[in-house]
């Protein structure tokens, strides 16, 4: 290859390589393409932590790592999972503030908060 | 509610116990849990007699039964954990459990959590499994596990046909009235299961003409009486469903959701919860959470089983008998 072609096609196999490299670094940032994220874990029946405060346009993760399926459901019919089964999550993106109460339908005692702010 | 027997030994004391003072119809017995040992309960004119039985029990208790039925709970078809990983075989165990009894049940109920996420192929195999008992007929009433994701509308294509609104339906047998009752749907943050007010009207309206001598049967997953809150074992609304029973000389309420025996005796009522045949669950308050407990697996079939019911006419009791499978 002569040395102009062979210099674009280095460039152009660079940029490829940091396209590639920056859409890898953003799935595993957030799943959502961008924006702050948050963990709750469930397990035992509860939802751990049972309260967190979040930045709106937070994406929360709910992670089963209970033996039993659970599910996420809002209160107030804001989102709901399907269920999920146990190291299946679900995942919202909370873009307003407010305070959204939440429980497990299928284990209603179960009850938990996200608080955006 | 503490879960003090283990063991016939003590069980056979407490029953020297009660038989000695005679429980009259206002009196009510604590809640019992029994691990391993079956029990026989029959109430004649509201004092209940019983006589406890070890694993070559008396049969001759039940003789004479005209309509004899049997009870099987939380199967979880899909649930493959270290608390049992093969929930197939040990259904299995229970319908070779139920084709051995010496009288064969005239047909099944099931009260639930009949698969563990509510797929078609879980449902089939539980199917499949109960094509080979001797009862044909099989009653089904759902538990929370069968209704997720579709508002239960899987659950009822297959087996509430005949049913109203969320799948409750009544029918009857030998002059016996069946209930199923579903109070798994709709339920609220922080509550209990719920009939809710449709349910309740159906129901109210079901046995208002029947003869106060007719033996009533419920049945449905969630105990309709208080097991134990906390771990939303109990239903909201049961009070109510239960008032409209007042005026019945005999009414047996069967339940799951538990995964352990327990028995309450209040008046005419004898209310009653079946083991599981997938896993059992702690004992009310003696674990952090109501989820599958392990225990040794040669233990595992000790404390998985199913209940035998048989109704003697005329005196409008029915026994109750647990058994475990194995």
């Amino acid at each position: 290859m002569k040395g102009q072609a062979k210099m674009a096609a280095i460039a152009a196999l660079i940029t490829l390589l940091a396209i590639l490299a920056g859409a890898g670094r953003l799935k595993a940032d957030d799943g959502k393409g961008g924006g702050p994220t948050a963990d709750v874990k469930i397990d035992n029946f509860s939802f751990t932590p049972q309260s967190i405060t979040v930045a709106a346009g937070t994406t929360v993760t709910w992670t089963n790592r209970d033996d039993i399926p659970h599910t996420v459901v809002s209160n107030d019919g804001v989102f709901k999972s399907k269920v999920r089964d146990t190291d299946e999550t679900f995942s919202y993106t909370f873009t307003k503030p407010g305070t959204f109460e939440y429980f497990c339908s299928v284990h209603p005692k179960m009850t938990g908060k996200v608080v955006v702010q | 509610m503490t879960n003090k027997l283990r063991g016939s030994g003590l069980i056979d004391e407490r029953m020297d116990e009660l038989n000695q003072d005679g429980i009259d119809r206002r009196g009510f017995l604590e809640c019992m849990a029994w691990v391993g040992t079956g029990l026989i309960w029959t109430v004649s004119g509201g004092i209940p007699v019983s006589k406890a039985f070890a694993k070559t029990h008396d049969q001759s208790v039940l003789k004479g039964g005209e309509l004899t039925f049997a009870q099987i709970s939380d199967s979880h078809m899909g649930f493959n954990k270290p608390a049992n990983p093969d929930v197939a075989a040990t259904l299995q165990a229970a319908v070779d459990r139920i084709n051995g009894l010496a009288t064969p049940p005239e047909f099944l109920l099931h009260t639930g959590d009949i698969s563990h996420l509510s797929r078609p192929e879980q449902f089939d195999n539980v199917d499949q499994i109960l094509k080979g008992a001797k009862a044909k007929d099989v009653f089904f009433v759902p538990g929370e596990h069968d209704v997720l994701d579709d508002n239960g509308k899987t659950y009822r294509d297959r087996y509430a046909k005949n049913s109203q609104g969320d799948g409750w339906y009544s029918f009857d047998k030998k002059g016996v009235h069946f209930i199923g009752l579903v109070n798994v749907m709709n339920l609220k943050a922080g509550g209990l299961g719920a009939l809710g007010p449709e349910q309740l009207e159906w129901m109210e309206k079901d046995v208002k003409h029947l003869k106060s001598s007719t033996p009533i049967v419920v049945f449905a997953h969630i105990p309709l009486w208080s097991v134990y809150p906390e771990w939303g074992w109990g239903t909201q609304d049961s009070e109510q469903a239960l008032s409209y029973l007042k005026k019945f000389g005999s009414v047996t309420v069967l339940n799951g959701h538990i995964h352990q025996t327990m028995q309450k005796v209040e008046g005419n009522v004898i209310f009653h919860t079946a083991m599981s045949t997938a896993f059992p669950q702690p004992a009310p308050g003696k674990a952090d959470s109501p989820g599958p407990m392990k225990v040794p697996a040669e233990q595992l079939r000790s404390v998985l089983g199913i209940t035998d019911v048989n109704y003697v006419q005329g005196t409008h009791s029915l026994a109750v008998v647990d058994s475990n499978l194995g």
